[in-house]
C-alpha cells in the first residue's frame, strides 16, 4: 500500500497546563509557485474553538465555513459555548462523510469549560484522535522525532508556545511546501491571544546563516 | 431490523448522515456518472487483533498503534472497544471507518435497549448484526475497510468470530486478523487448549504479540488485551512487553562472514 501523499503546510496543536496553543506556517503553493507568502491557516470556528488547516485549501476552507455555520446555530440553541469535541465531531463528520471529495486534514483545538483545553487530529480519512499534540501537513513529517524527544505534559504557556515555534521552523526549514512566517493563537479559559513571529525573528538552525546588509560594494 | 446506514447522497457535499433520509443510489451532482464511496484507499490503519478463548471466557489482544503508510502516526489508539454488557469488538484496517462502525454498533444497542424488555445483544447477535453492514456495503463496492474481531460471554456461553470487509464471517476457539493471521495463528493452533486458565491464555497472546512486534513492521511495543467473562468486559491500560536483542548472533552478526547482513 503506498503512503498516502502529504499536503502543503506545518500544523501544530498542543495542549498546555491552562489552555491549548495552535500553531501554522504561512506559505500557500500552486504547484512550485509560492502563491501567498504571509496566509493564515488558523481559523477561527467559535469564540473558543480554533482550527488549523491543511492540504488543499479549497476544501479546508469549505469545511471550515459549514463548521461555522453549523456551531453558530448550535450556540443559539443550547444558550452557551460550543463544546471543542462538537466542533471537532463536525469536522470529523463532514471529513468522513465526503472522503472521497476532500483533501485536508485538521487539527481543532480551544478551550471549554468540560475538559479545559483540548486538541482534536482529524488527518486524511475523517478519523477523529483526541491527543495531547497534534501535527498535519508536509511538514509534519520533519518533526515526529523532534516532538516525541522535546514536548512534555503540562507544559507553562511559555514553554509551549516557543516549542510551537521551534517545531515550526524546523519543518520550514526543510519542507519546501511549508515557510514564511509562523503564527500562533493562545486560546484559554481568559480568552484568545494571537501572535506573529516574522520569518526573519524565527530561530536558526544548522547551516542557516543570519541575514546582515549586502557586502556588495559598488 | 433494517440496517439504515446510509445518508442522503444526492447532494454532493454531505452534511451528516443523521440530518437526511437514505439513498441507496447515491451518485454525485457533479459527476453524475460517479457513485458517492467511503474509503477505497486507507489512510489511518491499526494492524493485528488477536483472539482466544479460555476456561473463563475469551482474551482479545492488540497494540495501540495507528499508523499512516509507512509512518507509525499516532501510537494511542483504541482499538478494542466494549459494546454492550458481553461483547468486545476489535478492528483492523481503517480507522474512520472503525469509529463509524461503533457509531452503528452504538445506535443498535441504544435502539435495543429502548425497548424496554430486558433483553440484550450478546456476541452472536452483533457478529451477525455486522457482518450484514460489511456485507451490504460491500456489495456497493463501497466497503468498510476493516477487519473486525467479536468475542465475548453470555449465559455461559464463549463466542468469538470475525467479520471481514467483504462480509466473510466465521468463528473459531482462537482467530486472528492482519499479520496476526500468518504469524500468530500457527502457534495458536500448536498451542492453545480448551482449559487455558487467564494466566495461560494471557502468557500465549502475549508471546504471539512479540513476535509480531519482531515482525510486523506496522506494530509498536504498546498493546492492550480485554478480558471478556460472564462478569463483564475489562480492558488493561496499555502496557509494553520485554523484548530480547542480546543474542551474541546480534551484536557480531557478521564475524566470519564480513560484508554480510
Amino acid at each position: 500500500m503506498d503512503a498516502p501523499h502529504s499536503m502543503g503546510t506545518t500544523i501544530i496543536g498542543m495542549e498546555y497546563a491552562e489552555g491549548v496553543i495552535l500553531g501554522a506556517d504561512s506559505r500557500t503553493t500552486t504547484g512550485l509557485y509560492v502563491a501567498n507568502r504571509a496566509s493564515d491557516k488558523i481559523t477561527q470556528l467559535t469564540d473558543n474553538v480554533y482550527v488549523c488547516r491543511s492540504g488543499s485549501a479549497a476544501d479546508s476552507q469549505v469545511v471550515s465555513d459549514y463548521v461555522r455555520y453549523f456551531l453558530n446555530q448550535h450556540t443559539i440553541q443550547i444558550g452557551k459555548a460550543a463544546s471543542v469535541k462538537t466542533a471537532a465531531t463536525l469536522v470529523r463528520e463532514l471529513s468522513y462523510q465526503n472522503k472521497s471529495f476532500l483533501e485536508t486534514g485538521l487539527i481543532v483545538a480551544g478551550w471549554d469549560t468540560h475538559e479545559g483545553g483540548s486538541v482534536y487530529g482529524v488527518p486524511l480519512g475523517g478519523t477523529m484522535l483526541r491527543l495531547p499534540f497534534a501535527t498535519g501537513g508536509s511538514g509534519c513529517s520533519y518533526l515526529y522525532g523532534f516532538l516525541d524527544q522535546a514536548w512534555q505534559p503540562n507544559m507553562s504557556r511559555e514553554d509551549a508556545e516557543k516549542l510551537v515555534v521551534k517545531a515550526i521552523a524546523l519543518a520550514i526549514a526543510r519542507d519546501g511546501a511549508s515557510g514564511g512566517v509562523v503564527r500562533t493563537i493562545n486560546v484559554n479559559a481568559y480568552g484568545v491571544e494571537r501572535n506573529f513571529y516574522a520569518g526573519d525573528q524565527l530561530p536558526l538552525f544548522y547551516d542557516e546563516l543570519a541575514p546582515r546588509p549586502t557586502l556588495i560594494h559598488f | 431490523m433494517r440496517w439504515e446506514e446510509e445518508g442522503m447522497k444526492q447532494n454532493a457535499f454531505i452534511m451528516g448522515n443523521k440530518l437526511m433520509g437514505s439513498n441507496p443510489h447515491a451518485f454525485s451532482l457533479i459527476m453524475p456518472s460517479i457513485p458517492i464511496t467511503h474509503t477505497q484507499t486507507p489512510y489511518v490503519t491499526g494492524t493485528s487483533v488477536l483472539g482466544i478463548k479460555y476456561k473463563d471466557g475469551v482474551l482479545i489482544a492488540a497494540d495501540t498503534a495507528g499508523s499512516y503508510g509507512s509512518t507509525t502516526r499516532y501510537k494511542s489508539v483504541e482499538r478494542l472497544r466494549p459494546i454492550g454488557q458481553n461483547t468486545l469488538v476489535g478492528a483492523t484496517g481503517e480507522m474512520s471507518d472503525f469509529q463509524t462502525i461503533l457509531q452503528i454498533l452504538d445506535r443498535l444497542i441504544i435502539t435495543n435497549a429502548m425497548f424496554d424488555d430486558d433483553n440484550t445483544l450478546g456476541p452472536p447477535d452483533i457478529h451477525s448484526y455486522l457482518n450484514r453492514v460489511m456485507y451490504n456495503q460491500r456489495n456497493k463496492l463501497d466497503p468498510f475497510w476493516n477487519t473486525l474481531m467479536l468475542g465475548g460471554v453470555k449465559n455461559g456461553v464463549k463466542y468469538l468470530g470475525n467479520v471481514t470487509m467483504l462480509g466473510l464471517h466465521y468463528v473459531d476457539d482462537h482467530v486472528a486478523t492482519g499479520f496476526g493471521i500468518h504469524l500468530a495463528q500457527p502457534i495458536f493452533r500448536n498451542e492453545w487448549n480448551e482449559d487455558m486458565t487467564l494466566e495461560q491464555g494471557t502468557k500465549l497472546l502475549e508471546k504471539c504479540m512479540l513476535v509480531l512486534f519482531y515482525r510486523d513492521r506496522s506494530a509498536i511495543n504498546k498493546m492492550q488485551i480485554a478480558n471478556i467473562t460472564e462478569d463483564g468486559v475489562k480492558i488493561s491500560e496499555p502496557y509494553a512487553l520485554q523484548t530480547k536483542w542480546d543474542y551474541e548472533a546480534f551484536s557480531n552478526p557478521t564475524v566470519g562472514n564480513e560484508g554480510s547482513w
